[in-house]
């Protein structure tokens, strides 16, 4: 099947448009692609008028669960006498997930300008970005960015005259990923291990120092300027109903073109693979997540599942983070699930039973499987573990542990039989390597290198 | 200087010798000024101490205590927490290649393994000469630029076995290396101070490396009508503000049919 549409209409690049023009972290280039032109429109309104207006454009939170970010602005008490604060998580880790990152890599001024927004209409004056520790090369753009910011009077005081003064905290993390679950990163930001808090209370009741806080995810805060500047009827106009606007997807694995493909919500796998050069030659798609390791993970059947929230929740998992991570034939599910669950062992935070127990259990049986020294039963007991930690741990990370078990299971059965009655793995791992079938067109090579150093 | 190696150090840690402590302490006000409450701070200030020493040592830990008024054991917990804050000293290249099941399924089990053959040494260890350390580590958010490589936290893309050898045989030559996203490479103690929230104050630095790779403006350039590699584009246009190309944009060829022209990733990383 090929897609009716040319590329050019089906792809939407707005937080992506400027990223090739000259030096787009600059606050040069991002003024001539309607930089700062959000911020504008927003302090001509009054601050209840912007969280109704990013309400009613009906824009939901990029971080994973699509909770709609104009609400979660309005639950912010106001005149408590209390002090409001905005944290933007830039965690980014979830595996598969690299959309952040590049987008700030990019374009840091876009984060800025949607936290100055989101600060004027929550009423904050000291909002936070908590980034990841491993990306030092952003860590410099950003920290570049916010004083290219103050020093043309966009943070500080009075910012552009309006009387309203904003300070942002550049933080960088230390390597943990429970510290992109909202709480727990507000744990960390107070200088403690990042573990979980109970909910309720809420963040925006009681977050940071107890205070008012929203925390909102890099991607939902940089496409608010978008839709203060061109209006909320033009973003409404993208995507779906009840999942309306732009995003960025990433596409990664076995692809002929991995990378950042902005699109309207609801675009389908099948429409990204058409129009970016598809699987790698002369290779098949085997299995996908939509949204990241933790999103239950799809097949073949799955390519023409809208990727909006409705429809990858109807078809049985989660849009996530929108991180589609395709792998081929080549691919062993054992072993990518194998490696997923060690993942979640090392990052369990070890609050709670189910997750801290139960994911050093699962990574025992499936380092098994995987090695061909499986015994019967093995299967059922993966899933009785994963029973017991999805739905009963303290929090998501446990609940996203259980994903890959339970889905690959579903999907590719017969595949974990072959191991416990071939006893070995049937796959090759240097068949899936990149450079197993010679270099590929898409990679960019030396020349792509040369150009930017 | 006593260690935590063994997990008992001894009590009390010595102090820092009063001129570094002095100025640790100027730095650490700063950083503590920067947040509403200054326990906030103590992420940054194991940053600031690890790049000091290049690893969190019993004295980084207790330094941290004096300037937040926590006890040693609060600061212990919460530097024990964190991945990136090292009991023993990184080399002066911390070389971390991403196994998490994306980039290990492309090849970067392939890579580290390849590594520690190469070098001699085992997951988070430091070669003799103490240049050079590994350490395999989890997805970096860059898994479109699969297999991965971090060094010091700059971006590697796109590496090979080939090329991670060479890399790491560049870095401990005292070969200038330059990531393919990021700047170019100092030593792990100056980016540990990046990271404590100094500004890399290096000019220049921050407008090293473009905007991204081609996976970053792979979207983009298909909504301008561009052709990627392997897609039946119209027009193939050199991307804007970019030097044209230095060899032809091998395009229309489909991939199973190409000869190998050059063992993959024997292109250098030091463009
Ligand atoms: C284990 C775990 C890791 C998470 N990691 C991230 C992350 O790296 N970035 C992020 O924005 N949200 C992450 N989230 C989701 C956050 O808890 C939170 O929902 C999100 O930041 C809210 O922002 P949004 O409403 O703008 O999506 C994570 C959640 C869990 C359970
Ligand atoms: S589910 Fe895992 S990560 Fe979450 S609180 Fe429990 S132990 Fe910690
Ligand atoms: S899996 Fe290696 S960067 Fe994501």
């Amino acid at each position: 099947m090929t897609s009716a549409e040319p590329a050019e209409k089906l792809l939407t690049p707005v937080l992506s448009a400027s990223w090739d023009d000259a030096r787009p972290w600059t606050l040069a280039t991002y003024r001539r692609h309607q930089g700062y032109q959000g911020l504008k429109a927003a302090l001509a309104m009054p601050p209840d008028d912007v969280i109704a207006l990013v309400k009613d454009a009906g824009l939901r939170g990029r971080g994973g669960a699509g909770f709609p970010t104009g609400m979660k602005w309005q639950f912010i008490p106001q005149n408590d006498g209390k002090p409001h604060y905005l944290v933007v998580n830039a965690d980014e880790s979830e595996p598969g997930t690299c959309k952040d990152i590049p987008l700030l890599f990019a374009n840091p001024h876009a984060l800025i300008e949607g936290m100055i927004i989101a600060s004027y209409a929550i009423r904050c004056d000291h909002a936070f970005v908590y980034l990841r520790g491993e990306v030092v090369p952003v860590l410099r753009r950003l920290h570049a960015a916010v004083a290219e910011a103050y020093a043309a009077g966009l943070l500080g005081r009075d910012i552009l005259g309006s009387g309203i003064d904003l300070d942002i905290t550049v933080h960088a993390g230390a390597g943990a990923y429970i510290c992109g679950e909202e709480t727990a990163l507000l744990d960390s930001l107070e200088g403690r291990r990042g573990q979980p808090r109970l909910r309720p209370p809420f963040p925006a009741i009681a977050g940071l120092y107890a205070c008012p806080t929203v925390v909102n995810n890099v991607e939902s805060i940089a496409s608010v300027p978008p839709i203060l500047a061109r209006g909320k009827e033009w973003f409404k106009g993208l995507g779906t109903e009840k999942s309306p606007g732009f995003t960025l997807y990433s596409l990664s694995g076995h692809v002929t073109n991995p990378g950042q493909y902005e699109a309207p919500l609801g675009i389908t796998l099948r429409q990204l693979l058409d129009l970016s050069g598809g699987v790698r030659a002369g290779h098949r798609l085997k299995f996908w997540t939509p949204g990241g390791s933790s999103t239950p993970m799809f097949t073949e059947e799955h390519l023409d599942v809208p990727l909006d929230y409705e429809g990858v929740g109807a078809a049985g998992s989660m849009l996530g983070t929108k991180a589609l991570q395709v792998f081929d034939e080549t691919t062993c599910v054992v072993r990518a699930v194998t490696r997923w669950t060690e993942f979640y062992a090392h990052e369990s935070c070890g609050k709670c039973t189910p997750c801290r127990e139960g994911t050093y259990w699962l990574v025992q049986l499936l380092e098994r499987i995987e090695a061909g020294e499986g015994v019967e039963g093995d299967l059922e007991k993966l899933l009785d573990i994963a029973d017991n930690i999805n739905g009963k741990s303290f929090c998501a990370l446990g609940d996203g542990a259980a994903s890959p078990i339970v889905s690959s299971l579903q999907h590719f059965r017969a595949e974990y039989e072959q191991h416990l009655a071939e006893r070995r793995c049937p796959f090759d791992p240097a068949a899936s390597t990149v450079w197993a079938d010679g270099p590929r067109p898409g990679h960019p090579s030396a020349t792509e290198r040369e150009v930017h150093a | 200087m006593t260690n935590v190696e063994l997990g008992l150090p001894a009590l009390p840690a010595p102090p820092y010798p009063e001129e570094v402590r002095a100025r640790l302490a100027a730095d650490a006000a700063e950083l503590i000024g920067r947040y509403p409450q200054a326990r906030s701070a103590l992420l940054p200030l194991l940053h600031l101490v690890q790049a000091e020493e290049g690893f969190v040592s019993a004295t980084g830990i207790r330094f941290c205590a004096e300037q937040l008024d926590l006890t040693t054991a609060e600061v212990t917990a919460v530097a024990t927490f964190y991945t990136m804050y090292r009991r023993r000293p990184a080399g002066k290249y911390h070389v971390g290649v991403c196994t998490n099941t994306l980039c290990a399924v492309l090849g970067g089990d392939r890579i580290f393994e390849e590594l520690q053959e190469h070098l001699g040494i085992r997951n988070n260890e430091t070669t003799e000469d103490g240049t050079v350390s590994i350490e395999h580590i989890e997805c970096n958010a860059a898994c479109d630029y699969a297999p991965v490589v971090m060094v010091n936290w700059e971006f590697f893309d796109d590496q090979t076995p080939q090329s991670a050898r060479k890399l790491v045989d560049d870095l401990r030559a005292g070969r200038e290396v330059r990531p393919t996203r990021g700047a170019r490479l100092c030593g792990f103690k100056e980016t540990a101070r990046i990271l404590a929230g100094f500004p890399d104050e290096r000019p220049g630095a921050n407008d090293e490396s473009g905007a991204g790779g081609a996976p970053s403006l792979a979207g983009l350039r298909l909504a301008r009508g561009e052709a990627l590699p392997g897609t039946p584009g119209t027009r193939v246009v050199s991307p804007r503000h970019e030097e044209p190309r230095h060899e032809e944009p091998r395009v229309e060829e489909p991939r199973h049919e190409e000869p190998r022209h050059e063992e993959p990733g024997q292109e250098g990383t030091e463009a």
